[in-house]
C-alpha cells in the first residue's frame, strides 16, 4: 500500500490534473479550516460570556439585611435588621457542604492616601475565603489570610486600579497606605474579571475592620458557595435546600416573620447562570454542527470528484486490468490517491486555521470573544476524522473502479 | 498452445438471448501465426475476449499452455493475463499521460518488478520495435504507426506465451499497416504464438492459417502461403 511505486503512480495522476486535485484539496482544506475557526470562536465566546457575566462565583449565595415589613412577635414593620458575627455562625452551623464562606464588613467610601496621592475608595473588612467569591486573582503578594484575621493585623490588599492610582509605576508590595489616620501595610494587589469597578476597592480583615471602624461584631452580608456539581438542577435543589435552612434559622434568630421577604435578602447566583450554561452548551452544540456539516460538504466532494476519476479513467483501468492489474490494485490505487488528497489538505487546512487562531487569538479582546483557541485534542481528534472520511469517501469510487470490466471498458465505440 | 473444445457463447438483451459462439472447436500450436476472419456479428471479437480471459464462455472447455481457463476469480484471470497473454488493440490503449517507455514496462509493474528492471526490459523492447529514441515521448506525440509499435512492445514485454491482436491494423493507413504486419511477421518468426483478429483480406493473407467464422461457427480453417509484408512495404 506505501510502496515508493504507488506513490510515483499518485503524484503521476494527480499532476495529470493538478487544478481539479487542487479544488478538491481546497474545498476538504476550507472544510476544516472552518470547523476549527468555529470551534476557536466558540471557545473564545465562552471565555467572553464567563468574563461578563461572572463577575463573581457562578454559584455564590449572597444574603443581605433588609428592613421588615411585616409586624412579628409584638416588633413593629420598619425595623432595619443588622446581621452580626453570631449570625455567621449560625448561619454555617450545621451545613456540612459549604466550599467558600465569608462575613464581610464595609465602609462605602474613605480616603485612602499614599504620599501625595488620594482617592477615595471602598473598604472591605473580609475573611479569606472572600477572593474566591469575587472571583478576583492576586497580581502581586497575597490575600487576607487567617492570621491577619486572628491577630487584627492592619493589612491590605488593594485592586489594581488602587494600585496605578496611587502607587503609578512604584511597586507597592510593603508600601504602607494611610486609612482613616492609620497605616495599613500592602500585602497584595488583585485584578477582578468584574473591572475597574470591583478593581478600586481595598480589603483589609474583617477582625480589624470592626475595631477600626468601631462596628463591635456587626457584619454587613455573607456569601457562601457550595461545591460544584455538574448536574444543573441537583445543584439548584442543593442550593436552594442550603439558603431555605439559613433563611429559617436566621429569621426565627432575628425575630423576622417567615413570611417577609424584606427582611432578609438572598441573592443565589446558580439562578442566573442556567441561562449561561445553557446559551454556552447550545452554542458549542451548533458550532460543532455547523463545523461537521461543511466538512461533510467537503468529503462528499472529494468523494464525487473521486467518482469523476474513475469514471473518466474507466478505460485506463480496462488497460490496467488486461494487463494484469488485480481489482485490489485498483481499489489501493483509487483509496490511496482519495486519503493522500483529503489528509493532505484537510492538514493544510488545520495548519492554517490552528496558526491563524494562534497568531491572532491572543490579540482579540472583544467583550463577547476572548483568546479563541482550539484543544490540542479536538485538532488531533478532527485529523482521524480526516483520513477516516477520506477512506470512505474514496472506497465507493475504489469498489466501482474495481468492478470495471476490462471488456466493457476496452470495447470500442 | 490453445484448445478449445465445444466453446458456447450467449449473451442476454432483454428478453431475448443471443448465441453469439455455437460450437466452437480450435486449436492453435506453438509458433503459429493465425488469423480470425468474419463479418461483424461473426463472433470473432466475443471469441477473442474469451481467449484474452476478458470474458467466459458458458460451455465447453479452454485450454491455454494446458492450464484449463474456468471459474477463475478476478484476481487469477489478471494473473493469468498478465503472464499468458499481450493484448494489441485497433485503439492501441495506451494510457497517455505516461511515456512510451512507462507504457511498455506497465505489465512489468504487475508483475512485481522493481523499477530498473522494467525500464532496462521495456527499453530493449522499445529498440526491437525501433523506437529507442522515443522512449521518453507521451503517446500524443507519437504517430498512429509508432503508437502501434509502443503497443506490441508493451504486449511482448511480459514475454506472454500468446499474443492476441484485434483489428490492429484497424486505424492504420495501407503502408503503415504493412509495416506493422512485418513486426508482427518477424516477431512470429521468433517463434511467438499469435492470433490476428481481422476483416482485411490482405492482412490475413499475411498470416499463416486464416480461420473463417460465421455466424458464431467456424466455416471455414485453412493453412495459406504467407505473403511477405516487408515485400509491399
Amino acid at each position: 500500500m506505501f510502496s515508493l511505486e504507488r506513490w510515483q503512480e499518485i503524484f503521476e495522476t494527480i499532476s495529470k490534473n493538478k487544478l481539479r486535485t487542487f479544488l478538491t484539496g481546497v474545498s476538504v482544506a476550507s472544510g476544516i479550516f472552518i470547523l476549527i475557526i468555529l470551534l476557536g470562536v466558540s471557545e473564545g465566546m465562552q471565555n467572553g460570556i464567563e468574563k461578563q457575566f461572572q463577575n463573581d462565583a457562578s454559584n455564590i449565595i449572597n444574603i443581605y439585611p433588609g428592613t421588615t415589613t411585616l409586624e412579628y412577635k409584638g416588633l413593629n414593620p420598619g425595623r432595619r435588621i443588622q446581621f452580626t458575627n453570631e449570625d455567621y455562625e449560625l448561619a454555617l452551623s450545621g451545613k456540612e457542604k459549604v466550599e467558600y464562606k465569608s462575613a464581610d464588613y464595609q465602609i462605602w467610601s474613605r480616603l485612602i492616601s499614599y504620599k501625595k496621592e488620594f482617592g477615595s475608595y471602598r473598604i472591605q473588612g473580609v475573611m479569606p475565603d472572600f477572593q474566591y467569591l469575587e472571583n478576583a486573582s492576586i497580581i502581586e503578594g497575597r490575600y487576607i489570610n487567617e492570621t491577619d484575621l486572628n491577630q487584627l493585623e492592619k493589612h491590605i490588599v488593594i485592586g489594581n486600579r488602587v494600585k496605578k492610582d496611587l502607587f503609578k509605576d512604584e511597586s507597592s508590595l510593603g508600601k504602607y497606605v494611610s486609612l482613616g489616620g492609620l497605616n495599613f501595610k500592602v500585602v497584595g494587589v488583585y485584578t477582578d474579571p468584574g473591572g475597574d469597578r470591583e478593581e478600586a476597592r481595598v480589603y483589609i480583615p474583617i477582625t480589624t475592620a470592626q475595631v477600626v471602624f468601631g462596628a463591635g461584631n456587626n457584619i454587613r452580608s455573607m456569601g457562601f458557595t457550595l461545591p460544584k456539581i455538574d448536574n444543573y438542577d441537583e445543584a439548584l435543589a442543593e442550593s436552594n435546600q442550603f439558603t431555605a435552612e439559613i433563611e429559617r434559622q436566621l429569621k426565627a434568630k432575628l425575630l423576622v416573620n417567615p413570611l417577609d421577604t424584606s427582611g432578609i435578602y438572598i441573592s443565589n447566583n446558580i439562578e442566573n447562570t442556567k441561562e449561561i450554561y445553557l446559551l454556552i452548551s447550545s452554542m458549542k452544540l451548533f458550532f460543532w454542527f455547523v463545523g461537521i456539516a461543511t466538512l461533510l460538504a467537503g468529503i462528499i466532494g472529494v468523494s464525487n470528484i473521486m467518482l469523476i476519476i474513475v469514471k473518466e479513467r474507466t478505460k485506463e483501468i480496462g488497460i490496467r486490468k488486461a494487463l494484469g492489474a488485480k481489482p485490489m490494485s485498483i481499489v489501493g490505487m483509487v483509496l490511496h490517491e482519495s486519503i493522500f488528497v483529503t489528509a493532505f489538505s484537510g492538514i493544510m487546512g488545520l495548519i492554517f486555521a490552528l496558526g491563524l487562531l494562534e497568531f491572532f487569538g491572543p490579540m482579540i479582546e472583544l467583550d463577547f470573544l476572548v483568546n479563541p483557541s482550539v484543544n490540542f485534542n479536538i485538532a488531533l481528534s478532527t485529523v482521524i476524522i480526516l483520513i477516516v472520511a477520506g477512506a470512505i469517501a474514496g472506497f465507493f469510487p475504489a469498489w466501482r473502479g474495481a468492478k470495471i470490466k476490462p471488456i466493457d471498458a476496452l470495447r470500442d465505440e | 498452445m490453445i484448445d478449445i473444445k465445444d466453446l458456447h457463447k450467449s449473451y442476454k438483451i432483454g428478453k431475448n438471448s443471443l448465441h453469439v459462439l455455437k460450437g466452437i472447436n480450435f486449436n492453435v500450436k506453438e509458433g503459429e501465426l493465425v488469423s480470425i476472419m468474419g463479418s461483424s456479428g461473426s463472433g470473432k471479437s466475443t471469441l477473442l475476449n474469451i481467449l484474452g480471459i476478458l470474458d467466459e464462455a458458458d460451455s465447453g472447455s479452454y485450454h491455454l499452455d494446458g492450464v484449463p481457463i474456468k471459474n477463475l476469480n478476478e484476481r487469477i484471470a489478471a494473473n493469468y493475463r498478465n503472464k499468458f497473454l499481450g493484448f494489441i488493440f485497433q485503439s492501441f490503449n495506451l494510457i497517455n499521460y505516461k511515456s512510451a517507455l512507462d507504457n511498455v514496462a506497465l505489465p512489468l509493474y504487475y508483475q512485481g518488478i522493481s523499477r530498473g528492471e522494467r525500464n532496462d526490459r521495456a527499453m530493449s523492447y522499445l529498440e526491437k520495435v525501433g523506437l529507442a529514441e522515443w522512449a521518453e515521448h507521451k503517446p500524443n506525440e507519437l504517430s498512429g504507426g509508432q503508437k502501434q509499435r509502443v503497443a506490441i512492445a508493451r504486449a511482448l514485454a511480459s514475454h506472454p506465451k500468446v499474443l492476441l491482436a484485434d483489428e490492429l491494423t484497424g486505424a492504420l493507413d495501407t503502408k503503415t499497416s504493412y509495416e506493422i504486419m512485418d513486426l508482427i511477421q518477424q516477431i512470429n518468426d521468433e517463434g511467438k504464438t499469435i492470433l490476428v483478429v481481422t476483416h482485411e483480406e490482405d492482412i490475413a493473407q499475411m498470416t499463416k492459417r486464416i480461420v473463417h467464422l460465421k455466424d458464431g461457427v467456424i466455416i471455414k480453417d485453412e493453412k495459406v502461403e504467407q505473403v511477405r509484408a516487408l515485400e509491399h512495404v
